[in-house]
């Protein structure tokens, strides 16, 4: 069976490695560990071990969830250059994209479960055995929709790489149609998980309609800059080629994004505190606080300064060239648009209640753990897949006939043709 | 109203082959438990027999339940008491009544701020103490202004009414078009013939999206195992209503269907000195809730929101 032997081989690579990489995972391991843990006290003690109260009921979980499926959708920026404009030095990378979007998807559903109740009742989820209140719930929707894009990002990455992996072209009439379906469906995770908080009318914050594009602006920001980041890596790391001109693509598309995002950041700062209502309420809470209460101020008026500092380089051509500045701008960003996007827009949505209480909410040290063991598991699946790819497209590992001895040591056959240059 | 929302089991191919399979998986468990698990394990299976646990687990929703289901789950729920906390409930399956839909009034003129509803609530209902979970909250408003945000939620002086203040009981407005029940992605909760919002404590998944959607702040999450004093249980009990919680679980006013669905008051309106909450069936041209929709000027809390909340306030 050739699939399962790519299986097998793929797995083989992904725990081939030096020093350092045995460490990184070692790292990791243990942060997954440590997060264990902390999960397993919750399911023990219920989520009262968390910061969260019937007044803040959502809160760390969920912000990274919001904040993790614009990763995932970030993906498709990577695929609309490879596959619509035959970009060749994109196409190089693009098996790298979907990996990320694999890993943030996973992690993303991950930080649902350890937010739910009573995680041993997922299966009444599943049509049939259970109740799926689909198209009437937005959260079906989303489970819907992350369900699918997932598969759709694994099949399409198992079908390439062991068209490679057989040293054959993967057939375009057959994946082609997968990757115009992968990325509409990368547009539609991001705004179905913006209806999501958009679609409460209890919640003056989110209920507005500037909540969807707003979603896939961040996206486009904290995605490319964590792809421009993890693509440098690689290349310093791999004998994998990446082409500065990737980058450059990728920090374009990242410049005009966060000046779009800032744009409506200051749409909706206008809006609301131009002739201020009691819907603006949340916003001034975020922003300046209510009756004394302001656990949220340092946060976004950190984020506010890191996307204006990062906006800054980025829009200026000489500053942006300088790749020091570029990733000083990758990093602010990525942490500017976690902190807005995340505990920015999950909390004020509860902040003040429905019935006007101020009730504050920072998450605990059990909540933090939970949530770094959940992060690593999400850079776990990302290395594993990075690097089975990478060994599969770089040609060290490819197919052999089974031919008495030799079978089984395809893994081992020094590297042939790459795929990429 | 026809007949009361009995769960009428669809025999469509797939239910059909659903509970079989769910049956069969019960006399597996069954089985395993004769054998090898022979008397109530305590402790273990979160204070359950392991067969106990078994069937809870795959118990289906109220709704999708043949009536034999629904009496082995209302037993499991009184032999989980009796184990768990020694105490001898009765839990039962209160059916909406026919020709009714309840709705509420309530006299704000009237109401002094003395939270009496609010503690009969709990005690009636069997809140969690510890938790300190309140189905219904009291705000203190200042006189001049409806704006809730500029209420007092724990207000405390050594007596009530205090000059100045106005009183404003809020609890689940039963909306005729209640967000939360769109928002649950496993129909654990839904609207019952009467204009009940309930909840399947044993369906619902934890998720808290009805929270995020009520308007009211109406629905509360047991953050942890809730926990009553044994001598303070309220043992007559029913399933969509006052029955012990678990852990992990969204939980709200339901009228208090174990009485009014016997024709008694809600535990609220029984325990209000002054006479401010007046309960009944809006169906009925006679009722005295009927009588305040008619002479009365009413108003409901966040009527633009669409919800259609069958509760109303009004003063004298």
């Amino acid at each position: 069976m050739p699939l399962v032997r790519f299986l097998l081989d793929a797995v083989r690579a992904m725990f081939r490695g030096g020093r350092a990489y045995w460490m990184w995972l070692g790292a990791l391991a243990l942060i997954i560990a440590i997060g264990l843990v902390a999960y397993a006290v919750q399911l023990r003690d219920g989520l009262v071990v968390t910061g969260m109260s019937d007044q803040v009921s959502w809160g760390f979980y969920i912000a990274n969830f919001a904040f993790l499926v614009g990763i995932a959708a970030a993906a498709v920026l990577l695929v609309i250059p490879a596959y619509v404009f035959h970009r060749k030095d994109v196409k190089a990378v693009v098996l790298l994209g979907e990996a990320l979007a694999v890993a943030a998807v996973i992690t993303a559903m991950l930080f649902v479960t350890v937010d739910i109740g009573r995680p041993d009742r997922l299966w009444h989820m599943l049509p049939g055995i259970g109740i799926f209140n689909f198209p009437t719930s937005m959260l079906a929707w989303d489970v819907v929709v992350l369900s699918g894009y997932l598969l759709l990002n694994l099949a399409l990455l198992l079908y390439v790489h062991y068209s490679h992996y057989r040293d054959r072209e993967p057939n375009l009439a057959l994946y082609f149609p997968v990757v115009v379906v992968a990325m509409f469906w990368a547009i539609s995770i991001h705004t179905v998980t913006a209806f999501l908080f958009s679609a409460n009318s209890a919640r003056p914050f989110w209920n507005v309609a500037l909540l969807a594009p707003r979603f896939i602006a961040t996206a486009f920001v904290a995605g490319p800059a964590l792809i421009i980041l993890v693509l440098q890596v690689v290349r310093s790391t791999t004998r994998y080629p990446v082409s500065p001109s990737v980058i450059d693509m990728l920090a374009l598309i990242m410049t005009v994004a966060l000046q779009i995002s800032l744009f409506f950041v200051g749409a909706e700062l206008f809006t609301d505190f131009y002739n201020e209502s009691t819907h603006a309420a949340s916003m001034r809470y975020l922003y300046f606080g209510l009756d004394g209460l302001n656990a949220l101020q340092p946060f976004i008026w950190t984020a506010l300064a890191l996307n204006i500092a990062a906006v800054v380089i980025l829009t200026l051509n000489p500053l942006r060239r300088r790749m020091a500045l570029l990733n000083a701008a990758c990093v602010m960003a990525f942490i500017g648009i976690w902190l807005e996007k995340g505990m920015g827009l999950v909390v004020p949505g509860f902040v003040p209640t429905p019935l006007g209480e101020v009730f504050e909410y920072s998450p605990t040290a059990l909540e933090l753990a939970v949530s770094a063991g959940i992060w690593a598991i999400g850079a776990l699946v990302f290395t594993l897949l990075a690097k089975a790819s990478i060994a599969v497209e770089l040609g060290d590992v490819r197919y052999r006939e089974p031919r008495g001895t030799t079978a089984g040591l395809g893994a081992e056959i020094p590297a042939r043709a790459s795929r990429v240059s | 109203m026809s007949e009361p929302a009995a769960p009428t089991p669809s025999e469509s191919g797939i239910d059909h082959y659903r509970r079989r399979f769910l049956k069969r998986l019960g006399e597996v468990g069954a089985a395993g438990c004769a054998t090898g698990m022979a008397g109530p394990a305590q402790g273990a299976w979160g204070g359950s027999t392991f067969q106990d646990a078994l069937g809870s687990f795959f118990q289906q929703q109220y709704q999708r339940m043949t009536p034999e289901e629904i009496d082995a789950a209302l037993r499991r729920i009184e032999r989980r008491a009796k184990r768990e906390r020694g105490v001898e409930i009765t839990c039962e399956d209160t059916r909406p009544i026919p020709g009714v839909v309840f709705g509420y009034a309530l006299n704000i003129s009237k109401c002094k701020g003395y939270r009496d509803c609010v503690h009969a609530c709990v005690k009636e209902n069997n809140l969690g103490r510890d938790s300190q979970v309140q189905y219904i909250r009291v705000l203190e408003m200042e006189q001049g202004t409806a704006n809730l945000e500029r209420s007092e939620h724990y207000y405390d002086p050594a007596t009530v009414p205090v000059a100045g203040k106005y009183y404003l009981p809020v609890q689940c407005m039963q909306c005729d078009n209640p967000p939360c029940v769109k928002a649950c992605p496993v129909k654990a909760t839904w609207k019952e013939p009467d204009g009940i919002v309930v909840v399947d404590y044993n369906w619902c998944i934890g998720c808290r999206y009805c929270m995020t959607a009520c308007p009211y702040w109406a629905r509360h999450f047991n953050w942890t195992e809730p926990k009553i004093p044994p001598e303070e249980l309220n043992r007559n009990t029913n399933y969509l209503g006052n029955r012990p919680r678990p852990k992990g679980v969204v939980e709200k006013c339901h009228f208090c269907t174990q009485r009014t669905r016997k024709g008694r008051q809600p535990a609220c309106m029984e325990a209000c000195p002054t006479g401010a909450r007046i309960f009944g069936n809006l169906l009925d041209p006679d009722s005295e809730i009927r009588y305040v929709l008619a002479n009365k000027k009413v108003f409901r809390l966040k009527e633009e929101l669409g919800t259609e909340p069958k509760f109303w306030y009004f003063t004298d």
